[in-house]
């Protein structure tokens, strides 16, 4: 009796099944919690208005920063912004990755039938989360009003595929730099100054960071392809940079690149796992 | 005298070697203090379907760094590695489907939710058929008494409650090898005396394979008929109970074990 | 008076044990204030004078707010306090013979003066070897700056404080906790410097406790601070003085609610 596995279907559960499943496990957990939710929700909201309002008050003192106007400015901010927010309230689970360890229940997580990586992502899911997509939104909705453009077909797919390849490059992003987790346990804010100085980052017009670390920002870590290269054909700007036009378009390529190198940090590091205590 | 199994094991290890270098304990706040540090050198075992064996040896002999290669969480550094037919790292996923673990310092379940929840969650992760699901939970609901705090939180069950609790989440999916690490510890005399009979109950009513790690003389004494011993990472025993305490005392002998001394039919 | 001097002295003592994860919390400092900096730099190009400030104190205000985070304690709140509230635990304190809200401000102190002496300097350091960061010479300054720091922390306390109080009433911290981080990141130039915030805006935030913990002590620091060290002496002290008696009211009304209570 104990070893037959007479189903048919032998596979086990798809990752994306099971983070799911965890999703809506986790949400009902948290609903136990509905005040504090409630309030963590308006604070997430605030909070993200804070960066915005401080691109306002930059613009109330000039008409460009960089060479770009404020619709423009917030067309980056809106796009980049929203992208991190979905990413966020779907893969930030990995950010309790180092107290997994620490506290031994990673053990626990690789004794599932289940990806690994689906489980650390849906962990502790709050809907608090997607109060962070909000500002963004509406940010980006005021914008597009607001830029003098002409939305052709191929203008308004790159902008939507802008927040969608930027969506996945943070999500890389996030595995990437949560894999941190694994080497040094307390090192769990450099990770986040990755991702969330990424977001940071590329709410402005990447120039402002000069042509080295831009370059770097470009090719090194390829952030400046979450809103800015794509952007720049929207926005129907120049390169300050003088990069190549296609550039403008490897969004795609960038993600698919990091999602990569995510999959093998990840799958390397479980590999190595330590496991602390007995 | 090691009894070799006439049947396809379902536990295979050859050479079995763990080393944890020291290059990334420097990053830990936990210092290992020599270079590279053996956790478990080079042992085999062959341990065949059906059989309840313990493992035992004084702590930081290895017992948890094999369970944890068996089990699929840490990476053997070297040596050969089979369990139920598959590398446990390698294949992981498809692996846990097969085992079951019980950890007796920390629960599997997830803290928040009413306990029936976690077996659902549980269903369906393991993607048990909803009949066998049925049946499995309704068994252990009567053989281990859960009906009365099925609908509580995890994180309001006694020790004993939650570890009825850990024991029925291991068994749900009908695995062929269940792990448990130190089950009965914290838990009162009537409790342990409960896990077991049910255990033994289990492996003579199921065929199914248990190894269980435990500092309890009274669960080898009642529960396994073969011993493993480990010591520095070796295997200092691997016999029957009836041989290993000849005619001394079981507790006299596992101290020795436990303070090294080799015994006749061991090399070191 | 030594128990309050032991407390700090371990609590320091035990911050400085968690050497790597502060290593960790500077390099995320040096990062955002980079970052920072790129952004006002990229303002005062087009702007080069701006709320009495040119670019160079711009830089310095970036790296400095990033460099005074971690005593200053802008992201957290009594981390401890609140869930030993929640749990009851708290009940032990209240009937130790000493003074409760000193006891947590010489914990906190041990924390802060451990921030400061691994945190503070390596990323003003940064700004200063590859930035146009300009730090004065003048001793007198560094003297005034220090002294408004000690008022800022100490306004940085007792906001946390009152929070964590509340959670006697509340019974849960998590959510107010997120308003008030938001708000502190806000309100003590963290995001955007006071001084650039136009209008009747700015005006306001120029006059909460806020202002005082890192905005006065920079700008007294770079010499532009409106009314001068005397001004923020005084802004200081007042709202020093203001919440932490309020705390003290606070902590004797909570002490009267669990003795009633039973906990």
């Amino acid at each position: 009796m104990a070893d037959t596995n007479t189903e048919p279907d032998d596979r086990p559960l798809w990752g994306p099944a099971a983070y799911l499943l965890l999703v809506r496990i986790w949400m009902r957990a948290a609903s136990q919690y509905r005040v504090s939710l409630l309030l963590t929700t308006i604070a997430q909201l605030f909070t993200t208005c804070l960066d915005l309002i401080a691109i306002l008050v930059i613009y109330s003192h000039v008409r460009t920063i960089a060479g770009f106007t404020l619709p423009e400015t917030l067309y980056l901010y809106g796009t980049t912004r929203l992208a991190f927010a979905v990413s966020d309230a779907l893969a930030s689970g990995v950010e309790n990755l180092a107290t997994m360890i620490r506290l031994g229940n990673f053990d626990l997580v690789l004794i599932r039938p289940v990806s690994s990586l689906a489980q650390v992502l849906a962990d502790q899911f709050t809907p608090k989360r997607f109060g962070k997509l909000a500002a963004p939104i509406l940010t980006l909705g005021w914008a597009i009003d607001a830029l003098p453009l002409h939305w052709t077909a191929a203008r308004a797919a790159v902008a939507i595929g802008t927040v969608v390849c930027g969506f996945v490059l943070y999500c890389a992003l996030w595995v990437l730099t949560g894999c941190i987790s694994f080497i040094a346990v307390d090192a769990q804010e450099v990770a986040n100054s990755f991702t969330y100085g990424s977001e940071n980052a590329t709410e402005y017009p990447l120039s402002i960071f000069g042509r080295p670390l831009g370059l770097a920002l470009t090719f090194v870590l390829p952030v400046a392809f979450v809103t800015w290269q794509p952007s720049l054909y929207v926005l129907g700007h120049a390169d300050p940079f003088g990069l190549p036009e296609f550039l403008r378009f490897a969004s795609p390529a960038a993600a698919a690149v990091l999602c990569g190198l995510a999959a093998l940090a990840w799958r390397t590091c479980i590999r190595h796992y330590r496991s602390t205590g007995s | 005298m090691t009894t070799t199994p006439t049947t396809d094991p379902i536990i295979l290890a050859e050479g079995l070697t763990k080393t944890f270098g020291s290059g990334a304990g420097r990053f830990r706040r936990r210092r290992t203090t020599d270079g590279d540090f053996t956790a478990v050198d080079g042992i085999d075992l062959r341990i065949a379907p059906g059989e309840l064996v313990g493992y035992i040896g004084p702590n930081g002999a290895g017992k948890s760094t094999t369970i944890k290669m068996l089990t699929g969480i840490l990476t053997p550094t070297s040596g050969l590695l089979r369990v139920a037919g598959f590398e446990p790292q390698r294949d992981r996923v498809r692996l846990a489907r097969r085992i079951g673990v019980v950890f007796g310092q920390r629960t599997t379940l997830w803290w928040d939710l009413p306990l029936k929840d976690s077996f659902t969650l549980l269903q369906r992760l393991y993607r048990i058929p909803p009949a066998r699901f049925a049946e499995n939970l309704a068994y252990y609901t009567a053989a281990l008494d859960l009906g009365e705090f099925l609908d509580r939180p995890v994180r309001r069950l006694s020790l004993g409650q939650r570890m009825r609790g850990d024991i029925t989440a291991a068994l749900l999916h009908d695995p062929a090898v269940v792990y448990l690490d130190e089950p009965t510890i914290g838990l009162d005399v009537v409790s342990k005396h409960a896990v077991r009979e049910f255990l033994s109950d289990l492996n003579q009513r199921t065929g199914t394979t248990i190894l269980l790690t435990t500092h309890d003389i009274a669960d080898i004494e009642r529960l396994c008929s073969r011993v493993v011993a480990i010591d520095h990472g070796r295997v200092t025993y691997d016999g029957s109970i009836g041989d290993l305490r000849a005619d001394r005392d079981l507790e006299t002998v596992v101290r020795e074990l436990y303070l090294g001394r080799s015994l006749v039919d061991t090399t070191e | 008076m030594r128990v309050y001097l032991t407390a700090v002295r371990l609590s320091l003592r035990r911050y400085l044990a968690y050497r790597s994860s502060a290593a960790a919390g500077t390099f995320t400092n040096t990062v955002f204030g980079c970052i920072r900096a790129f952004v006002l730099m990229a303002l005062w190009k087009q702007k080069p004078e701006i709320g009495g400030w040119d670019l160079a104190d711009a830089v310095t205000y970036a790296f400095l707010t990033q460099g005074l985070l971690a005593p200053m304690g802008v992201f957290m709140t009594s981390t401890e306090l609140g869930p030993r509230i929640r749990t009851g635990d708290v009940a032990v304190d209240l009937y130790r013979p000493v003074d409760f809200q000193t006891w947590w401000l010489s914990l906190d102190l041990g924390r802060a003066l451990g921030g400061g002496l691994l945190r503070t300097v390596p990323p003003v350091l940064f700004g200063v070897l590859l930035f146009p960061v300009r730090l004065p010479l003048n001793p007198l300054r560094w003297a005034e700056f220090a002294v408004c720091c000690a008022l800022g922390y100490l306004i940085g306390f007792g906001l946390r404080y009152l929070a964590s109080l509340a959670t006697f009433w509340t019974m849960d911290e998590r959510g107010m906790n997120s308003i008030l981080v938001a708000l502190g990141m806000f309100c003590s130039g963290l995001i955007i410097p006071l001084s650039v915030v136009p209008g009747a805006l700015g005006t306001v935030l120029l006059h909460t406790p806020w202002a005082g913990i890192m905005q006065m002590p920079i700008n007294v620091l770079l010499g532009t601070q409106s009314g001068g060290f005397g001004y923020a002496l005084a802004f200081g002290a007042f709202w020093a003085v203001l919440l932490l008696a309020a705390g003290r009211m606070l902590t004797d009304v909570a002490r009267h609610k669990v003795v009633v209570q039973g906990g």
